[in-house]
C-alpha cells in the first residue's frame, strides 16, 4: 500500500512523436545477429481496427535471466539493455528485435492517443507459464501469450473488444 | 430533411486524419455526418455524429464525477488517477480496456527498472531555449522539482521527457495544422536525468493554450507533458502539468478525466518565487509521486444503494 498520494497519470496526447523519439528505440540488438528474435505485432481498438498512434515500451530480462542495469538505454545499442521503445507504423503494427530472456514473460506498457492512461501488460513467452497466467481462463490466458514465427515472436494487443488483451494492477 | 452543407476540414479530431465533414441543421441541433475515409476503413459509409458543444461534453464530465462522488460515499478510497472510459475525450471510445485490469504480484523485472544515465541525455537538453541559434518567444520559465515513489523515496538518477507547444500553442509536430506561427527558435523537447535526491529541472517558455477538435471550440489548457521512469517498471508514468489559475480547466475533457479533485489539483505546478531569477525567468514547482497502476475498486456486497 502506498503511503504517498501518486500523480494522475493523463493521455499521451496527439503530438508525442517528437518528445519521445529515441533513434534505433526498437532495436534491442541488431537484427539478425546471433539470438536476436523479432517480436512483432498489431495494436488494435475495440473495432478491430489497427491504431496508427500508439507507442510500445518492453523491459525485460537478458538471455541469462539477469536484470540489466548497465546506463545507456537510450543510445548504448551495443549492450544489451532490456529496453525498448517504438512508435507503431500507420498500420498499427510495431517490431522490437530482442534476445529470448532466460524469464516468463517481456514486461509491456501501452501509450496512445485516446488512451486515459498507460496500460501494463506482460508478453509471456510461448510454453512458459506462472500462477498468475495459470490463474487466468483460456480466452484470456491467451491474449497474453506469444505466438512463435520462423524468426520470433508474434504478439497482437487489443485495447478493447472480445479478445480484450489482459491489462494489469500491481498488488 | 436534412440540408447537407459539405466543407472540407484539413483535419479530424486532434489532427490525425483529413476529414470531409457535412453539417445538416435538424430540429434537434447540428447533426454532422463524418465522410472521412481514413486509412483504416477504406470506402466506409457515411458515420452520423452528432456535433457537440461545450454544453454537451461540460454535462457528461458532471455527470462522471457524480458517479465517482457517489462510489465515494459507498467507501471507495480516492482515485488517484484518470478514467480510462471517459466519453467526454471522444478518441477514447474504442481506445479503452472495458474488463478490469487484473491484479498481480509484480515479478523481479517489473520492479526494477531501465537504466538511464548522463551517457544518455546531455546536460543542456534540460534547457529547450538554447536548441536553436535565437532566442524563443515567450515567458521564459524553470520548471523544477522531485520525483518520487509512493514510499516516499526519491526516485535518484531516472530519465525525465518532456515535450510542449510552443508559446503561441502551436506544436512542432507535423500534424498539428493550428494556424498559430510556429517559433524557429523553440522545438519544444527536453530531457534530463534526476539528481540523487529526485530532483529535476527544465528551462522553456510557458507554452500556450490550443484549440482541438474533441468538440466546438474546444481548447487544452496549457501544459507541459511529462513521462517518467520510477523506481519500477510498475510506476511507469506518462502525464501532463499545468498552470495554476487556468480557466479552461473546468471545460477540459482531459484534465477532467481525473474524477478526484485533490488528484487533479496535483497536476497543477505552484509559483514559486525563489525559482524566479531577477531579468531574466519565472519559476514554477512541480512535484510528481509514481505510484502504479492499482486494484478497482469493487462495491462490496450487500452494500444498498
Amino acid at each position: 500500500m502506498s503511503s504517498t498520494a501518486g500523480t494522475a497519470g493523463q493521455t499521451v496526447g496527439p503530438f508525442f512523436r517528437y518528445g519521445l523519439e529515441i533513434e534505433n528505440g526498437g532495436l534491442l540488438v541488431e537484427p539478425h545477429s546471433p539470438g536476436a528474435i523479432r517480436l512483432h505485432g498489431t495494436v488494435y481498438d475495440g473495432a478491430g481496427d489497427p491504431i496508427p498512434d500508439a507507442l510500445l515500451e518492453i523491459w525485460q530480462n537478458a538471455a541469462d535471466g539477469s536484470i540489466p542495469t548497465a546506463e545507456g538505454s537510450l543510445t548504448d545499442r551495443d549492450g544489451f539493455t532490456g529496453f525498448g521503445r517504438v512508435h507503431v507504423t500507420d498500420d498499427g503494427a510495431y517490431e522490437f528485435w530482442t534476445l529470448l530472456p532466460d524469464a516468463d514473460f517481456i514486461s509491456v506498457v501501452v501509450f496512445a492517443r485516446g488512451l486515459m492512461d498507460r496500460l501494463h501488460s506482460r508478453i509471456y513467452l510461448p510454453g512458459r507459464s506462472d500462477a498468475f497466467l495459470e490463474s487466468l481462463d483460456a480466452d484470456e490466458r491467451a491474449t497474453l501469450v506469444a505466438v512463435a514465427t520462423a524468426d520470433g515472436l508474434r504478439h497482437d494487443i487489443r485495447l478493447q473488444g472480445e479478445r480484450e488483451t489482459v491489462f494489469l494492477a500491481f498488488g | 430533411m436534412l440540408a447537407i452543407r459539405g466543407r472540407r476540414r484539413r483535419r479530424g479530431a486532434e489532427g490525425e486524419h483529413s476529414t470531409r465533414v457535412g453539417v445538416g441543421r435538424t430540429a434537434g441541433g447540428t447533426t454532422q455526418w463524418d465522410w472521412s475515409v481514413d486509412r483504416t476503413h477504406p470506402g466506409r459509409q457515411a458515420v452520423r455524429v452528432t456535433e457537440l458543444n461545450q454544453a454537451d461534453i461540460s454535462a457528461e464530465i458532471a455527470a462522471k464525477h457524480a458517479e465517482y462522488d457517489a462510489a465515494r460515499e459507498k467507501g471507495m478510497p480516492p482515485l488517484d488517477s484518470p478514467l480510462i472510459d471517459f466519453a467526454p475525450y471522444r478518441s477514447s471510445v474504442l481506445r479503452h480496456p472495458t474488463k478490469n485490469p487484473k491484479l498481480v504480484d509484480p515479478e523481479t523485472i517489473e520492479l526494477a527498472s531501465p537504466t538511464f544515465g548522463h551517457r544518455d541525455v546531455a546536460a543542456v537538453e534540460s534547457d529547450l531555449t538554447i536548441q536553436h541559434a535565437g532566442e524563443p518567444l515567450g515567458e521564459r520559465m524553470v520548471v523544477a522539482g522531485r520525483v518520487l515513489d509512493g514510499e516516499g523515496r526519491p526516485v535518484a538518477h531516472q530519465l525525465v521527457e518532456v515535450w510542449q507547444a510552443n508559446s503561441a500553442g502551436r506544436y512542432i509536430h507535423q500534424r498539428d495544422q493550428h494556424p498559430a506561427p510556429l517559433d524557429p527558435n523553440f522545438t519544444g523537447a527536453g530531457r534530463c536525468i534526476t539528481d540523487a535526491q529526485g530532483n529535476y529541472r527544465f528551462t522553456t517558455i510557458k507554452p500556450g493554450a490550443y484549440p482541438w477538435k474533441n468538440h466546438v471550440n474546444a481548447w487544452r489548457p496549457a501544459h507541459i507533458h511529462f513521462s517518467l521512469f520510477g523506481n519500477a517498471f510498475t510506476q511507469r508514468l506518462v502525464t501532463q502539468m499545468y498552470f495554476p489559475g487556468d480557466p479552461l480547466f473546468p471545460l477540459d475533457p482531459i484534465y477532467q478525466s481525473i474524477p478526484d479533485r485533490a488528484a487533479r489539483d496535483r497536476l497543477v505546478a505552484a509559483y514559486d518565487h525563489e525559482l524566479s531569477s531577477p531579468e531574466w525567468s519565472l519559476g514554477y514547482r512541480w512535484d510528481i509521486v509514481l505510484t502504479g497502476p492499482k486494484a478497482t475498486w469493487i462495491e462490496p456486497e450487500g452494500s444498498d444503494a
